[in-house]
């Protein structure tokens, strides 16, 4: 049985969305020189405002570029990069290219699960992370990887990882 | 001009043959008589609905100089090529592609909508699948059931795309798109929202293209045989126009056989109660849009008039062109001005209870479905129409009862409500339903008798036509379009003020309603609907009467009961109102 979709933003938003984020992005899409071809670059720009890119979000562009929101859905839905939950504080990301695969991937993944006591794409009760599985980020060599936002933590052992997030948990005033 | 093109020669299976360049390899093999399976493959040429994927890869065909098989529908043909369409490796690459297909598939053809109308498993069968030699990973997405029109039922789905070019391309409905990535790819609305909560028109095109049962109607035709089988019910049943001349291809007739009798006797051995003619509404609709047209013409009113028969292009205005609700026609789609009448007139004049009245339409179409059920058309506690069923469902009961339709006599429309015109025959194709409104209106406009009925200008199967009609010295402007992507080019002229037009006729579907999203199924033969939409004609030229303000029960029922054409009661009963809505 295949597990359900990861996204869901059927769920209406809760929180009010920043109005001057919504006139950032219109400003960012009104300045292209043209927006054929540029749904992914937006999207992106999007997803760096919003830190995810909710439901009104999704629609908000699609209605500027004239565009069916099923067809941004579409490709918010297929790159794994884009999310549609609240991200946290922190994104740890996990590879699960095949060279992290092959060098214990799945059992690194299992123990963030564990100290975080959160599935993939969850985001921790305290709001400090977010889970995700990615695919090959082009470091094999340093197989397996986790990332912290842009920091790389290479060849990377099972218990080493309670200590990286401590790490964090301590910066912010959490330990 | 018709451009002429260079003719190269090619070989296939050892025969030379010449061929006008640019043409793709199973183009060219249809010309020979090499027939190459297709499964995701779709091309109706004058419908413009084209669906060139390749995503499915059953008609991959062996090149010798390429290394790889490609697949005949996308690869052209060159000067020189030589192609052999059924090698061992071919057929074996073929059979394969199907066989991975259903090893994801839900085993469930007994018991499927679409059991022997599936071209999944008509494929299985000619490629000689005996066994599923690899039972794969299944999907287990919930059913949609949530609208009143269609089922989408995900796990069926084989990626082909033809729902998403019907919806998005043809219809620019934009409701379907590939959600998701890889294995878990499924095809659905914005957000995975319910479909009843998009902006989807139900026009049905998707489940008029879609293979396999992963798009179908939700099936009424169980609360028809509930109504059948209380004897405290009265149950009416109406047919739509272009009903009778499709249903004739479930019984293996040729396509654009005329079976009106027939249809009826079928309809009064199942044992409804009165067998009446959705005709019968559309000449009252003529009677109240021609008034209406009339009226906005002469009191300087908003032009264009829009026909509001489709109520899946109803819907697509709602949600699309929302700053435009002020130009269609407020008349009712005929099947629900007939129900109208039957729960009001036809329930007094025979002392019954509306309540106790079931009325059935046998409609072409999937959006009858949903309209049938819109709250302003349910208000005064009882249903305008209970139920509607498609001619496919029809087509089932009749199987189910036992009737051999092929066999049945032919047998009259019931009356009073059962007279009908040549001019309410043509609803059920495009350029239908403005044709018999301007007979009605030449006439009422000028005084003079129209002698000519055929406006053959407003006839064809372009996708947006345009005709200026000469009445009495005015010229009206008349423009059509079927398939809503043509709606949608004629629909911006009017908001961008660019284009003029005094009335329009628009239907959702390819060809009108001879090719609605609930015939049976054409399989991608566009010729089918091209015949019916002849086979409509003609019924228009057999009958004595062909101007709706000539049938004489018609304006009877206007002298008993309605009162003026576009009158008090007639607005209370016949007209209805539009409402915006969101576009997602």
């Amino acid at each position: 049985m295949t597990k359900q979709q990861a996204i869901s933003v059927t769920t209406p938003m809760t929180q009010d969305l920043p109005k001057e984020k919504f006139d950032e992005l219109e400003t960012f899409i009104d300045q292209m020189e043209t927006t054929k071809g540029a749904l992914i670059e937006i999207l992106h720009k999007a997803q760096n405002l919003f830190g995810y890119l909710p439901r009104d979000v999704q629609l908000f562009v699609a209605r500027k570029l004239g565009i069916p929101g099923a067809e941004v859905y579409g490709v918010v839905s297929f790159y794994s990069y884009f999310t549609t939950k609240p991200r946290g504080k922190y994104t740890i990301s996990c590879c699960m290219g095949t060279a992290c695969f092959v060098r214990g991937a799945d059992k690194i993944i299992e123990r963030l699960k564990e100290i975080l006591g959160i599935e993939s794409n969850e985001i921790t009760e305290d709001g400090l992370f977010t889970l995700i599985d990615v695919r090959c980020i082009g470091a094999c060599g340093l197989a397996p990887i986790v990332k912290v936002d842009e920091k790389v933590y290479g060849r990377v052992k099972e218990e080493e990882l309670e200590d990286i997030i401590n790490t964090y948990r301590l910066l912010e005033g959490k330990k | 001009m018709v451009e002429t093109k260079k003719m190269i020669k090619i070989i296939i299976n050892d025969q030379e043959l010449s061929v006008p360049e640019g043409i793709t390899i199973l183009e060219a093999a249809h010309q020979v008589g090499v027939k190459i399976p297709t499964l995701c493959h779709l091309d109706l040429h004058d419908l413009k609905m084209v669906n060139q994927t390749a995503s499915c890869r059953v008609c991959m065909v062996e090149a010798p100089g390429r290394n790889s098989l490609v697949p005949a529908c996308v690869t052209k043909v060159s000067e020189g090529m030589e192609v052999n369409t059924h090698t061992t490796r071919a057929i074996t690459a073929r059979r394969m592609a199907v066989e991975l297909l259903l090893s994801n598939h839900p085993n469930e053809c007994f018991t499927c909508p679409k059991n022997l109308q599936c071209e999944l498993q008509a494929l299985a069968a000619e490629l000689g699948v005996r066994e599923i030699r690899w039972e794969g990973e299944r999907m287990d997405y919930p059913k949609d059931l949530t609208s009143d029109a269609i089922v989408k039922d995900a796990n069926k789905c084989i990626y082909c795309r033809r729902c998403e070019t019907a919806c998005n391309i043809v219809q620019t409905c934009g409701i379907l798109s590939g959600i998701g990535r890889g294995f878990d790819v499924f095809v659905g609305p914005f957000a995975n929202i319910p479909m009843v909560e998009s902006s989807c028109t139900y026009c049905g095109q998707c489940v008029a293209v879609c293979p396999t049962a992963a798009l179908t109607e939700v099936n009424h035709t169980a609360k028809v045989w509930e109504a059948l089988n209380d004897p405290d019910k009265h149950v009416i049943v109406q047919t739509a126009p272009a009903i009778r001349v499709a249903i004739g291809e479930l019984f293996d007739m040729e396509p654009g056989t005329i079976v009106t009798g027939k249809l009826v006797t079928s309809l009064k051995r199942m044992g409804f109660d009165a067998v009446f003619d959705t005709d019968f509404g559309a000449d009252l609709t003529i009677m109240e849009e021609a008034s209406e047209l009339i009226y906005r013409i002469k009191n300087n009113k908003t032009l264009p008039i829009l026909t509001s028969c489709c109520p899946a292009w109803v819907k697509f205005i709602e949600h699309q062109f929302p700053e435009l609700l002020e130009i269609p026609s407020t008349c009712k789609s005929p099947h629900i001005m007939f129900g109208t009448i039957v729960k009001t007139f036809y329930a007094k004049k025979h002392g019954l209870d509306p309540d106790n009245i079931v009325v059935v339409s046998i409609m072409p179409c999937i959006a009858k479905k949903a309209e049938a059920k819109r709250p302003e058309l349910t208000k005064d506690a009882h249903n305008n129409v209970d139920i509607v069923v498609t001619t496919r469902e029809l087509g089932a009961m009749i199987k189910e009862a036992g009737i051999d339709f092929d066999k049945l006599p032919d047998s009259e429309y019931d009356k009073p409500l059962g007279e009908t015109t040549g001019a309410s025959v043509i609803f059920g194709t495009t350029g239908g339903v403005i044709e018999a409104a301007i007979r009605t209106t030449y006439e009422w406009l000028t005084g003079e008798e129209l002698v000519d009925v055929e406006f053959t200008q407003l006839r064809g199967m372009e996708g947006v036509r345009e005709a200026v009609v000469n009445i009495g010295g005015k010229e009206l402007k008349i423009g059509i379009a079927h398939g809503l992507g043509n709606a949608r080019i004629l629909l911006e002229g009017i908001r961008e003020g660019t284009s003029h037009y005094d009335a329009i006729e628009i239907m959702a579907c390819p060809g009108g309603c001879v090719g609605g999203g609930g015939q049976p199924y054409h399989h991608g033969n566009e010729e089918i609907v091209k015949k019916r939409q002849e086979a409509i004609y003609q019924e228009d030229r057999n009958k004595k009467i062909r101007k709706s303000h000539e049938n004489a029960e018609v304006l009877e029922l206007y002298r008993q009961y309605l009162g003026e054409p576009y009158g008090k009661l007639a607005h209370e009963l016949l007209h209805t109102h539009y409402e915006e809505r969101e576009r997602i």
